[in-house]
């Protein structure tokens, strides 16, 4: 009965989405908005790659709501788990030394390449989420290599998340005193395209996004590993 | 077959969600639900970026100098799906500590046996 359901309702969507999508031509044309970033997003920005300038630069208000919706959804983890009292105790088994040795030594190289990637996100396909997510994957990688012995530390952690996140609304903040005046202008000068040190202030944002995404996500994974 | 070969990534996007959308109504496990759902959003996040791709384009990124502005994608469902990305990220989380909760107290995932969770 519930599949009968479900595959008509999955008609009618279907029917409906085809005969939209007939008047839209495959890969042809680009938006007019995307022809000005484009053409323009070079110059305007400073930034070589031009997701980064569109996602730190011209949207970057939409941006700070993300990285508040991430904000929230860590503190609403954190709310719905930390009721539970009865924690269930299981065997568990030490890894062994092969492994917590080799997860150790991996530790720091991943840290150093998910600083790379949000460090370099105006001039590689790459950013401040990329980043923190690499940045959480070697935290994942020390909470399942050696189970038990390291934990993230939970000061720390908060620190560098509302470090990041001051540091994001304080440079917008700043963007609306200085020059044209409208929140989170690129205010700094924009340097020699593609090198390190250009693009104004999508460096420090992303910077700024990166320390805030890697401690959001590896503290939802230490959440969620401390209760399984 | 020739609709076929030009659409094929739109076939493809939309193959995903009704995957998902059919999952997640019919199913009655939790976490398969949550599978389901996954599984839309990556079909979403698909279609977003197959809308704004050109016939032989590159990426929005001007690594070279040798590189031309015109064949470029477009940037914008790129910096789109990097947001519905982190956010269905954290839409994942969310759903699995209810995932935990709900078996902590129900003693079951079923969501047929969950008595407030019945349609």
């Amino acid at each position: 009965m519930r599949k009968c359901i479900g595959i008509i309702l999955l008609i009618i969507i279907a029917w409906g989405i085809l005969t939209s999508l007939q008047t839209m031509p495959f890969g042809v044309s680009r938006a007019k908005v995307a022809n000005h970033y484009i053409n323009n997003g070079k110059d305007e920005t400073g930034a070589a790659n031009i997701v980064t300038s569109v996602v730190i630069n011209y949207r970057a208000f939409d941006t700070l709501g993300e990285v508040t919706v991430l904000f929230l959804s860590a503190i609403g983890l954190g709310a719905v788990l930390a009721t539970i009292k009865t924690r269930e105790k299981r065997d568990t088994e030490k890894a062994s030394l092969i492994l917590s040795t080799g997860c150790r030594f991996l530790f720091p190289p991943i840290i150093l390449f998910g600083a790379y990637i949000f460090i370099h996100g105006h001039l590689t396909p790459g950013g401040g989420f990329q980043g923190g997510a690499i940045i959480a994957s070697a935290f994942l990688l020390m909470y399942l290599g050696c189970h038990g012995e390291k934990r993230l530390n939970d000061r720390c952690s908060t620190f560098s998340e509302s470090l990041g996140g001051l540091a994001f609304v304080i440079i917008g903040l700043i963007g609306l005193a200085v020059g044209t005046h409208y929140f989170l202008n690129n205010f700094m000068p924009l340097g020699k395209f593609n090198t390190l040190l250009s693009a104004g202030v999508i460096p420090i944002i992303y910077i700024a996004i990166g320390f805030k995404v890697g401690a959001e996500l590896s503290k939802i994974i230490d959440l969620l590993m401390e209760e399984s | 077959m020739n609709i076929l070969y030009d659409y094929i990534y739109y076939a493809g996007a939309f193959g995903l969600i009704f995957i998902g959308i059919f999952t997640m109504m019919v199913k009655r496990n939790y976490i398969k639900v949550i599978i389901g759902l996954s599984i839309l959003e990556t079909g979403v996040n698909l279609f977003l970026i197959s809308v704004g791709y050109i016939s032989n384009g590159t990426a929005p990124i001007f690594s070279n100098p040798g590189i031309e502005a015109k064949n470029m994608v477009d940037p914008v469902p790129q910096a789109l799906v990097l947001t519905a990305i982190v956010i269905g990220l954290a839409v994942l989380s969310l759903a699995l500590s209810m995932a935990i909760r709900l078996y902590k107290h129900f003693g079951t995932l079923d969501l047929q046996q969950i008595k407030e969770q019945r349609w």
